[in-house]
């Protein structure tokens, strides 16, 4: 069996960055793996603009900012495998690779985890009515526009504002489609204030808030929906009911990190984020795994998945090099107003961010990181938004003991 | 016009069996089916359960068909190539009633003809099912479960390879009696037959009236479902039902041979038989009530719904029937009318089509085709195989290689022989139900371009040709742009 001291499952933002930061921390035997005939992830289908502002100060489209990171692996010679397919890891690190050269098995010291996440789909909303053609999730759809040179239909309604689903918004406007409305459940929007602004009030595309769809038409294409406005427990209200006739039902519904590959290899999810329970190394409860981006925790910018992975590569060397990395048995707590927070566990000896997500909108909130009655570290904000990822920096010698540590809101 | 001694109208799991059964003997057979692909309405569209056969009033077509389908069904799931798990099934039940219930369930079942069934208490439910909640059960072993797409596809396949002939995207609109031929008009032509044979399932009402044998009251049954993530199918080893009433099986729990599980069917008397809509209280409704028997539904495991409706016969009073399946010479001779073929149909589908081929024996002398060939071999599932296996198979064929449905693991090979299947059905539902592609936790998000693009490379279809699954399902109104030249070609 080949052995090698890192692989890396998945080549997109988070593998890239992670495989060009190992190598800069001295690491060359690295074998980075992608399904796809090119590296990049879901970078490649992203032609719009706005990557790379925190990481390179600038505003590139997806794959340019993938491509930063490409020459680099390239430049470096970095070995990976495109057209390959994880199949299985193992506990003990043995991991299955299938390509059109055979079935291939790899034995690592460390495997990081950069799988991403795929979309939530309409069957995991369990949104009712019938189920003809022209329902796409919005990442799919995009794919079929913007890899695959197809049109996917003329009148549009898309449910959720998730930033994809504004992308789409306007990608569609520009290519002639006709997009009748975005609709998202919640009272906030889901994404990016900058996405509401650019994608669909620069179009006139109305946004409705508390509105969602509760039934889909169409015995063979999608004839229209049903549209109803939803009440603060996000139920329905009868007598509210709207038809809208369309041809196409963009969802953009959320993201769930892929981590199929993960749980089979017997590693501890976390219930809130649906990705791995990591420690400030980023290491999982299995010991030499490691994840980082969205298959940890779904990201807002892709600038925090590259920052995060380059972080976990540092850990990932260091537990190369010394065989073990130091424990951390400090538990972080998502407390009131705090949706999740990553990493769940800190060793308390060494600087750390704590990435985070509010579940509900807050105004003139403030952040606190406590440890019993001890605040570590606090952050005042105007406005918290749940679309917004709140990294918290906690400085170095803050934490005493090993008592948990809780983040809350504080109005 | 193409002239044939059988036209068999519908290819469900019923009209195929038939079609199937009839190569046997040297017979032109022609299978018209108004969809794009076989099993599109009910037979694709239920519980996947193979019935014991106790749950029938003795004497009647469905308990007889039923207990012989299900007693042949590991020998015909070996010959065509389909998966079938005979895994058992559990009644789970509570009160006095519900023992009463089941040992008159027991005792019809046995004389039914039914065999290993049997009652059991808490301990041996829990150890057969660990998380069925109930105080007692009843136990058949010889239930199981199928894949009702590779069932059908598979009876189908070993149909047309024995000479049969499949005509999809035919709706059958009028049919003429002419010097002792069948006319039978379709949506898009017209045919000539000796035999004509209703097997239309939903449509059986409208055929039989065209056939001139008036007067069946057929409503429909139309029945929700919630299919779960894989990652369930570990707690759930075999099917687990409630207590029946005379009438409903109830909502129930069932696993799949895919390993997912999937809770349903609720029962509405419904007239509209294309309607296949399922509405967020039924939905709710199923996990609430499912719940009781098997408590581990949780809504972050669902992956998709669908529905399904059953044809049934019933009479004025509007009880329901038992199959009907008869030659009424005086009124249509040299035709065979099925009406009312709902459950245990799927279970049933093989007697039921040598009970035809018999009946029709009873009129004309058929002699035996001796190129029969009742092996047929299906797509062989990548996933399932073993390392050394997967290894050789890709040595062989570098296609395998490629995987191109990540949550299911099916590779490119998979899909090309899926494409090019023998009934020449070219929609995307078609790929599905023979590869599980786009069956997984992400419906298709990651594979669902990947095989649109190859079907259309494969079959040379525009891509405002493709379609989903049934004749307007378009995926595409065509091409963004033109596609790019290279520099130099211009």
């Amino acid at each position: 069996m080949e052995k090698h001291d890192v692989v890396i499952a998945g080549g997109g933002p988070a593998g890239l960055a992670a495989a060009v930061e190992l190598h800069r921390q001295g690491i060359r035997d690295i074998v980075l793996v992608e399904r796809e005939k090119t590296l990049g992830g879901i970078l490649r289908q992203c032609i719009h603009d706005g990557f790379g502002m925190t990481r390179f100060r600038r505003s590139l489209s997806g794959p340019e900012y993938a491509k930063a990171f490409i020459d680099q692996v390239l430049e470096l010679s970095i070995p990976f495998l495109t057209d390959t397919t994880v199949l299985d890891i193992t506990g003990d690190k043995v991991i299955t690779l299938a390509c059109r050269d055979g079935l291939k098995k790899l034995q690592a010291r460390a495997v990081i985890l950069t799988m991403g996440c795929r979309e939530r789909t309409r069957g995991a909303l369990a949104i009712p009515g019938e189920r003809p053609a022209g329902v796409f999730t919005a990442g799919v759809a995009q794919s079929y526009m913007n890899l695959y040179n197809r049109m996917v239909g003329k009148e549009v309604i898309i449910l959720g504002s998730g930033d994809i689903g504004m992308i789409m918004a306007r990608r569609l406007t520009l290519e002639g489609a006709h997009v009748q409305a975005v609709l998202e459940i919640q009272p906030v929007p889901s994404g990016l204030p900058r996405n509401i602004r650019q994608c669909l009030d620069d179009y006139g595309i109305p946004l409705y808030l508390s509105h969602t769809i509760t039934a889909v038409h169409g015995r063979e294409r999608v004839t229209g929906v049903t549209v109803s406005q939803v009440d603060e427990t996000l139920k329905p209200i009868a007598g509210t009911e709207k038809e809208y006739s369309c041809d196409t039902v963009i969802l953009s519904v959320g993201l769930i990190p892929e981590n199929e590959l993960s749980i089979d290899a017997g590693i501890r999810l976390d219930t809130r984020t649906r990705g791995a329970i990591v420690d400030e190394h980023f290491q999982t409860s299995q010991k030499g795994f490691f994840a980082a981006g969205n298959v940890l925790h779904v990201h807002d910018l892709v600038d925090f998945v590259s920052l995060e992975a380059e972080k976990l590569a540092r850990s990932a060397a260091e537990y190369i090099q010394n065989g073990s990395l130091p424990p951390c048995g400090i538990s972080v707590k998502a407390g009131f107003g705090i949706n999740h927070t990553v990493p769940q566990l800190i060793s308390g000896q060494r600087k750390v961010t704590l990435s985070m997500r509010v579940n509900r909108q807050f105004r003139d909130c403030a952040i606190f990181v406590k440890q019993k009655d001890a605040v570590l570290a606090c952050r005042q904000m105007k406005k918290a938004l749940p679309a917004e990822m709140i990294q918290i920096p906690l400085p170095e010698n803050a934490v005493r003991g090993t008592e948990e540590i809780e983040v809350s809101v504080v109005c | 016009m193409e002239q044939f001694d059988v036209l068999v109208i519908g290819a469900g799991v019923v009209g195929s069996a038939i079609a199937r059964e009839l190569t046997r003997f040297k017979l032109k057979i022609g299978v018209l089916e108004k969809n794009l692909d076989v099993c599109y309405e009910t037979s694709g569209r239920n519980s996947a359960v193979v019935h014991g056969g106790f749950a029938y009033d003795e004497g009647t077509l469905k308990a007889r068909l039923c207990v012989e389908g299900n007693r042949e069904m590991t020998k015909l799931s070996q010959e065509l190539d389909f998966t079938f798990l005979r895994c058992g099934k559990v009644l789970v039940g509570k009160t006095e009633e519900d023992l009463a219930t089941l040992k008159r369930t027991i005792a019809q079942g046995e004389r039914n003809g039914a065999t290993n069934l049997r009652l059991i208490d808490k301990e041996e439910l829990h150890r057969l099912v660990p998380a069925a909640v109930g105080e007692f059960a009843m136990y058949s072993a010889n239930s199981g479960i199928l894949d009702p797409f590779g069932y059908t596809i598979a009876l189908a396949e070993n149909a047309a390879e024995n000479g049969a002939l499949y005509f999809f995207d035919q709706e059958v609109t009028a049919i003429l009696r002419q010097d002792g031929y069948y006319l039978v008009n379709t949506s898009r032509g017209a045919f000539k037959t000796r035999w004509v044979i209703n097997s239309a399932g939903l449509g059986c009402g409208q055929i039989s009236d065209m056939l001139g044998i008036k007067g069946y009251h057929v409503i429909g049954s139309k029945g929700d479902y919630i299919i779960l993530d894989r990652r369930t199918g570990p707690m759930l080893p075999m099917p687990v039902y409630p207590v029946p009433s005379n009438t409903y099986m109830g909502i129930h729990v069932t696993n799949t041979t895919d390993g997912n599980v999937i809770i349903g069917p609720n029962a509405e008397t419904v007239t509209d038989f294309s309607y296949y809509g399922v509405p967020q209280a039924n939905m709710d409704y199923l996990a609430r009530s499912a719940s009781e028997i098997w408590p581990h539904i949780h809504k972050a495991d669902y992956i998709r719904n669908y529905s399904g409706i059953l044809p049934k016969w019933v009479d004025d009073k509007g009880v329901i029937q038992d199959f009907k399946i008869e030659i009424r010479p005086e009124l249509a001779p040299n035709a065979v009318n099925l009406v009312g073929i709902e459950s245990p149909g799927l279970t049933a589908a093989v007697p039921i089509g040598r009970m035809v081929a018999e009946m029709m024996q009873e009129y004309e002398t058929f002699s035996p085709n001796q190129d029969f060939q009742p092996k047929r071999t299906g797509i062989l599932r990548f996933e399932q195989q073993d390392d050394e296996t997967k290894a050789r198979l890709i040595a062989e064929n570098p296609d395998y290689g490629e995987i191109i449905c990540r949550c299911e693991k099916v590779s490119k090979a998979e899909i090309l022989k899926a494409i090019h299947n023998p009934l020449g059905v070219s929609t995307l539902t078609g790929i599905k139900y023979r590869t599980r592609s786009m069956m997984g936790r992400c419906q298709g998000g990651y594979c669902q371009t990947r095989i649109a693009r190859l079907m259309e490379e494969e079959l040379g279809i525009l891509p405002q040709d493709l379609r989903y699954a049934r004749r307007d399902s378009w995926m595409f109104t065509g091409s963004l742009r033109e596609e790019v030249q290279a520099y130099g070609k211009a």
